[in-house]
């Protein structure tokens, strides 16, 4: 009966198995199937937590009785419930013991629940040294994804080893294992940059693309490496992703087709890492840029994806005013695409772009505005951020004009950030001070109550340093509290300047052009 | 490094799938996917596919009744992000034949192989389907 039972369990009919034995024993050892069954009908958080708790009771008393049998079902459950947000960490010695176990199946599960309910904080056995290449990835897997400073030192060179493996999958996996010993032990970066180096000349993409991963780290980790790679493989870089662009149609990797958009993008942005501050290595990639930029198919996802990544790729090397202009210009045809995840990425790169090139941003301002406007609210936060970036002495009157038409019709979350930024635009750049009073008590008069209180004490201290305009502005004042008295701030800065300047108004002292007689009674 | 954390959550609101790639403790994990699930929840299907969440972003996409959210670091491509929940997609429906919900909660761990053949600490380290689903296949023949 015992080893009926465990033949079935092995082949995985673990329903049968319920089936066959007694009540008693049925009860403690529920399946998986029936636990997620059980935790699916209830319908409210206690039922469930009581099911939990049913569950876990059963699970440490088989821990307990330092059951094998259970430990690969028991270990799935526990999965489950921590995802649902319970502790379980009476389960973690489970995940060792399966780890240790000679079955690939149970070691699977094990470094499965290694990686999801422990974290850097506990020492593991690795086996690295195992003569299956699929367990050998597990442990890979299982290091990239938690090891210590510690154990990174330890291991590296093992992992280092590794990257020469026979096998592509180990390699590709020791590679981003190396990324995260190499993140956690800088100096351990030297003995990584020869094997990363030959990494680039692999012929499988998933070895390609976790190899380039690990060159652009390690550049980021260490000046040396960023030296050495780019003096030793941006031409082979360039050739790289000249292969990939030019390449024939291959159905595993193609995606809208196009042959794997993710090395494309992965490449890209290594190149931007070499390129970035290097005039010689900007030269060795103009051509290949200018080719991405102009001969990617624009029209899906994955092609817009690319292209993005070469926007930000040209914007960040040195100066070469043509790619610049193809930038911008791919730029502008993304901020009238009609799909919002375009546009959004558009504005964003603009943003960037505006440190590089302001004068070229400043063409497609008219849209930029319109984004604005725009109904989705990340898409206004962007535009937004632009148009504060976007303003100087010469376009100041017109822009502030928009943006407090808009201010009247936007949403109420947004009146927030909008009234900040037109105070802070109008503070900067405001030309005369009789144009910064009209402006500001606009934006009182509109939104009053989101305007800060610096900025209101601003003005009261700007109006009383301009001797010349006290009858201008309390009249001003006067005239909008009768039509907008309910905005705070407004009435606050009225009723100060109506105390300071009272006779002018009711006098019409000091009136200029272009104001019209008023007459005030008390 | 990239990629944050991997959710797969239901229009209920409830998680079906999470992996982390940096530590969190339980009950931040759970403040996070109640936030984060409710703002994607609540936008409709004109908006983007961006939002953002203190200083990183979230890019989701929505299946029939699952949402799938990447939580990224701000540099990250966005676009890209968008083509490899697509590519998730794509490799789960290979394996299970028309994936839906259900498919993911009973094979949990099938899911939870599939996701790890594919991300690694955070980044993307495979992109061909039949190289993800071979270990995956070898792994159902031997047990």
């Amino acid at each position: 009966m015992g080893s009926l039972y465990l033949a079935l369990l092995r082949l995985g009919c673990s329903r049968f198995v319920w089936a066959i034995q007694g009540d008693r024993l049925s009860e403690l050892f529920t399946t998986l199937g029936d636990m997620i069954r059980a935790i699916r009908a209830c319908k409210t958080a206690a039922e469930e937590r009581a099911v939990v708790r049913k569950e876990c009771a059963a699970i440490r008393a088989s821990v307990g009785e330092n059951d094998q049998d259970y430990r690969h079902r028991n270990l799935a459950k526990l999965m489950f419930i921590h995802m649902l947000g319970y502790p379980t960490h009476f389960g973690q010695m489970e995940c060792l013991k399966l780890i240790a176990s000679p079955g690939f199946p149970e070691k699977r599960m094990g470094y499965l629940g290694l990686m999801l309910l422990l974290d850097e904080r506990q020492e593991v056995l690795i086996d690295l040294n195992h003569t299956n290449q699929y367990i050998v990835g597990l442990a890979l897997c299982a290091l990239g994804n938690i090891c210590s400073a510690e154990m990174a030192r330890d291991l590296a060179p093992e992992v280092e080893q590794l990257l020469q493996f026979r096998d592509p999958n180990v390699r590709k996996k020791a590679a981003l294992c190396s990324i995260r010993i190499v993140k956690k032990v800088p100096d351990l970066a030297e003995i990584f940059l020869n094997p990363a180096a030959a990494l680039l000349k692999e012929k499988h993409h998933g070895v390609l693309l976790t190899g380039v991963q690990l060159c652009t780290d390690l550049c980021k980790v260490s000046a040396e490496a960023l030296e050495y790679f780019r003096k030793k493989c941006t031409e082979g870089l360039v050739k790289l992703l000249k292969d990939v662009v030019n390449s024939p149609y291959a159905p595993e990797y193609d995606v809208s087709g196009i042959t794997d958009p993710f090395l494309h993008i992965r490449l890209l942005r290594l190149l931007h890492v070499l390129g970035q501050g290097d005039a010689d290595a900007s030269d060795c990639m103009n051509d290949i840029l200018a080719q991405v930029a102009t001969k990617t198919e624009s029209n899906k996802n994955a092609g817009n994806a690319i292209l993005y990544e070469c926007v930000a790729t040209i914007m960040s090397i040195e100066d070469n005013g043509g790619l610049r202009v193809l930038a911008i210009n791919i730029l502008g045809r993304f901020l009238s695409n009609r799909d919002n995840n375009i546009r959004y990425v558009a504005l964003n790169m603009l943003i960037k772009a505006i440190t590089v090139d302001t004068q070229a941003v400043q063409r497609h301002r008219a849209t930029i505005l319109e984004c604005v406007k725009d109904m989705d609210a990340s898409i206004r936060k962007r535009a937004l951020e632009l148009v504060y970036l976007l303003v100087n002495e010469s376009n100041v009157k017109p822009l502030t004009k928009e943006l407090i038409d808009y201010l009247q019709v936007s949403e109420q979350e947004f009146k927030g950030d909008l009234t900040a930024k037109i105070c802070s635009i109008v503070e900067k750049f405001s030309p005369e001070k009789i144009w910064y009073i009209d402006q500001m008590l606009k934006v009182l008069s509109e939104a009053g109550n989101y305007v800060k209180d610096e900025v209101w004490h601003a003005l009261i201290v700007l109006i009383s340093n301009a001797s010349n305009l006290h009858g201008y502005a309390v009249r001003l004042l006067y005239k909008a509290v009768q039509t907008a008295g309910e905005q705070e701030t407004l009435v606050r800065v009225a009723v100060w300047c109506i105390g300071e300047y009272g006779e002018m108004l009711v006098n019409n002292v000091g009136m200029l052009d272009v104001e019209e007689p008023m007459t005030v009674s008390s | 490094m990239g990629i944050r954390f991997i959710l797969m959550v239901n229009k209920q609101g409830q998680t079906r799938l999470a992996q982390y790639f940096e530590y969190l403790t339980l009950e931040e994990r759970r403040a996070l996917e109640g936030e984060i699930v409710r703002k994607c929840l609540a936008r409709n299907d004109q908006q983007c596919s961006f939002v953002e969440h203190r200083n990183y972003k979230i890019v989701y996409r929505r299946y029939a009744s699952l949402f799938f959210l990447v939580g990224v670091d701000n540099e990250e491509n966005e676009l890209a992000i968008l083509e490899f929940i697509h590519l998730l997609v794509e490799t789960m429906d290979r394996h299970f034949g028309n994936v839906c919900e259900l498919d993911i909660m009973f094979h949990l761990e099938k899911a939870h192989f599939m996701l790890e053949e594919m991300v690694m600490n955070g980044c993307i380290v495979e992109t061909s389907k039949s190289n993800i689903l071979t270990p995956i296949q070898l792994l159902d023949k031997a047990s």
